[in-house]
């Protein structure tokens, strides 16, 4: 059956090529994000994805604005006749050096990343735990599985998220709720633009095709590419001595 | 190694407005697509590939520059609509399809990409951003089709797609024992069939120079072709570079001579990836000439030289000795609107060519030799031609280089190629 799907953060990156996997099958799509101009845009880049010319709907909503959460999910929840999962790949992003040097912008990144998007979860939850369930996919990261010196705050952002993520799931499973936590490695978009491409890069849509099979099946946490779940294996074993010997 | 680097964004005007360049995915050979010494930071428009409208019933589509033939392919052929025209490969965009005006297997009936396109929307090297047409700034419109993506940054290309009957592709095959044989078997199968061309065996000479296999296929009609669309198969990777030398004078002759003589099936209905995209298959495959690489050369030899021409020219090649692992002959219908188009009537012949010491011999030889039969060279394809052989052969040049200025009248748009070939 053709799922029901809020995209948060489907304009760009992963969530596009997430949006365009689902269109391209047929699944009903909700974009949400900032600009209303990019969402039609990208509402029709989907439109003409899918196969019998089904019709995605858009309306706005801001990671920064926690206020207008409940009306952004009620608005979403309207245009679907009842969403069934929700996808957030919204998220900030800067590298170490700058975070250092921009404490304001820091202040951004751990309220987005953290404590906003746990809170646009809260408003949603209640949705479909209320109607027995459904799926709520989040992209936390790699970066969060471990304190490191490349990724001291964004790690940080992600590691509380996937904590929730993962509380979440244990908590209301057996309600139905299916709570999936992507951890992406390093992945070629417009985030990641200029820097040093690290072993194991993947092209977005590896990964919007590794979730898809992951929202099917309910997973849990999914690393994408899969390789990235044993290296941090590795990297969750290593004793603090080297960690803080390597740059890693 | 050419200095410099690409800054991509799904943004494509926001990244044009000061580069020299916008580059797609890379796939020109030579240096059409690299910044031209002391240019470092030029733009990609591979992150910038939205469908902006799609008319299920006329098959005109509008997309940003990015769009990949690869995610076209997987979006609309799905649904009956198809490139009008596909080059070798499907990692190229939109963007570059137009700025290479791209042909493929259907050259002799459909012409090149550009004469499917119907508008496009460009940033021109003052910062404007203007819509060209064949009725709007029609100068614009043919001079960047074709133009190398000197005319502008390409932003958006609208196309009329083709409807095909099925996805499926039914195919022949023929062994053809010499290069007449081979001419003639283009021409008559160029008659009956819209989609045809040859491999040859670049190494065999005497009288059976220009041996190889004939293509010849066209869209399977819904009662030959299996009701399923053709699975999507991940690539076969090259994981590393191969050594230097690996694709040498021994391994092609075996190859070659395997290939030829191998039980071709004669015909049956296949997949549309392996009939456009053989070389897709495996993934990274460049990685297999090893890290001195490689280069590709293609030429059009006019059909007034007749196989006196072709035969004249792949004598020039087989001396060289410089092997060829991929030989591609194709018959070309009429010349493109393009002001530098590439094909005209006759034949093209497309060669592989590791990177040696003698490589730029070899390519200055084959020049000399199209210029003395009227040909010219695809700058897609492009690496090495002296600027006075390129002008030697392209009597267009100078119509292209005018409104090329007449747009860029300070030369702030401009390509490595571009640089070596017309000095800005």
């Amino acid at each position: 059956m053709a799922l029901k799907v809020v995209v948060l953060g489907g304009t760009k990156g992963i969530g596009r090529a997430l949006a365009r996997r689902l269109a391209a099958r047929g699944d009903r799509l909700h974009l949400l994000g900032r600009d209303l101009a990019e969402l039609a845009t990208c509402a029709a880049d989907l439109q003409a994805r899918m196969p019998s010319g089904g019709q995605v709907t858009w309306s706005a909503c801001d990671l920064e604005q926690p206020q207008a959460f409940g009306a952004a999910v009620a608005e979403a929840d309207g245009a679907l006749a009842g969403f069934d999962t929700v996808i957030i790949t919204a998220g900030l992003f800067a590298t170490q050096p700058k975070l250092e040097a921009d404490l304001a912008f820091t202040q951004r990144l751990l309220t987005v990343n953290f404590a906003n998007t746990v809170l646009f979860c809260e408003h949603l939850r209640g949705y479909l735990l209320a109607r027995g369930g459904g799926t709520l996919c989040v992209f936390s990261s790699v970066a969060g599985d471990r304190g490191r010196k490349p990724v001291v705050l964004y790690g940080a952002s992600k590691a509380g998220l996937s904590a929730y993520l993962e509380g979440l799931d244990h908590k209301f499973r057996a309600s139905g709720l299916k709570t999936i936590c992507v951890k992406p490695g390093f992945v070629r978009t417009g985030m990641t633009e200029g820097l040093p491409e690290p072993p194991f890069a993947a092209d977005p849509d590896q990964v919007a095709a590794a979730v898809v099979g992951a929202i099917d099946k309910g997973t849990p946490v999914i690393y994408a590419p899969p390789i990235w779940a044993l290296v941090m294996i590795v990297i969750r074993n290593l004793p603090r001595f080297v960690m803080r010997k390597i740059g890693f | 190694m050419v200095p410099g680097y690409q800054v991509r964004s799904e943004d494509l005007e926001a990244i044009t407005g000061d580069v020299p360049l916008t580059r797609g995915l890379g796939r020109a050979y030579g240096d059409a697509a690299l910044p031209a010494a002391g240019d470092l930071r030029i733009a990609g428009s591979a992150l910038a590939d939205r469908v902006l409208r799609f008319d299920p019933q006329s098959g005109v589509m509008t997309a940003e520059a990015g769009l990949s033939l690869d995610e076209l392919y997987r979006a609309f052929l799905p649904r009956g609509w198809f490139t009008p025209v596909t080059p070798g490969t499907r990692f190229v965009t939109l963007g570059g399809m137009v700025a290479a005006d791209v042909h493929g297997k259907n050259h002799h009936v459909d012409g090149c990409f550009g004469r499917h396109v119907t508008s496009l929307r460009l940033r021109v090297a003052d910062g404007r951003i203007v819509t060209c047409s064949r009725s709007e700034h029609p100068d614009l419109f043919f001079a960047t089709i074709g133009g190398m993506g000197l005319t502008g940054h390409i932003l958006e290309v609208t196309v009329q797609l083709a409807h095909v009957p099925t996805p499926w592709i039914y195919q022949e095959m023929a062994r053809v024992p010499n290069i007449d044989a081979f001419m003639d078997a283009l021409k008559g199968a160029a008659a009956n069939w819209p989609m045809t061309m040859g491999w040859i065996d670049c190494l065999s000479s005497g009288g059976s120079m220009g041996r190889g296999v004939l293509f010849r296929g066209r869209w399977a009609r819904p009662d030959e072709a299996p009701r399923a669309f053709p699975a999507l198969r991940p690539p076969i990777p090259v994981p590393f570079m191969m050594p230097n030398g690996l694709i040498g004078r021994h391994t092609v002759r075996a190859f070659n001579a395997v290939y030829y003589r191998l039980p071709h099936p004669n015909r049956k209905v296949i997949h549309p990836k392996g009939f456009f995209y053989p070389l897709d298959v495996v993934g990274d495959w460049h990685r297999g000439y090893g890290s001195r690489g490689f280069t590709q050369y293609q030429c059009v030899l006019p059909a007034s030289g007749g196989h006196p021409a072709v035969r004249r020219f792949l004598d020039v090649v087989t001396r060289g000795g410089n092997a060829s692992f991929l030989c591609v002959i194709k018959d070309c219908g009429p010349e493109g609107e393009g002001i530098l188009s590439f094909p005209k009537p006759g034949t093209s012949i497309a060669l592989d060519l590791a990177m040696r010491d003698d490589t730029q011999q070899l390519v200055d030889q084959m020049n000399d030799c199209v210029i003395a039969e009227g040909g010219r060279i695809y700058l897609a394809k492009d690496a090495l031609t002296r600027p006075e052989h390129f002008r030697a052969m392209e009597t267009r040049l100078d119509r292209f280089l005018e409104i090329r200025r007449t747009w860029d009248p300070d030369g702030r748009i401009r390509s490595a190629q571009s640089v070596r070939l017309f000095g800005w």
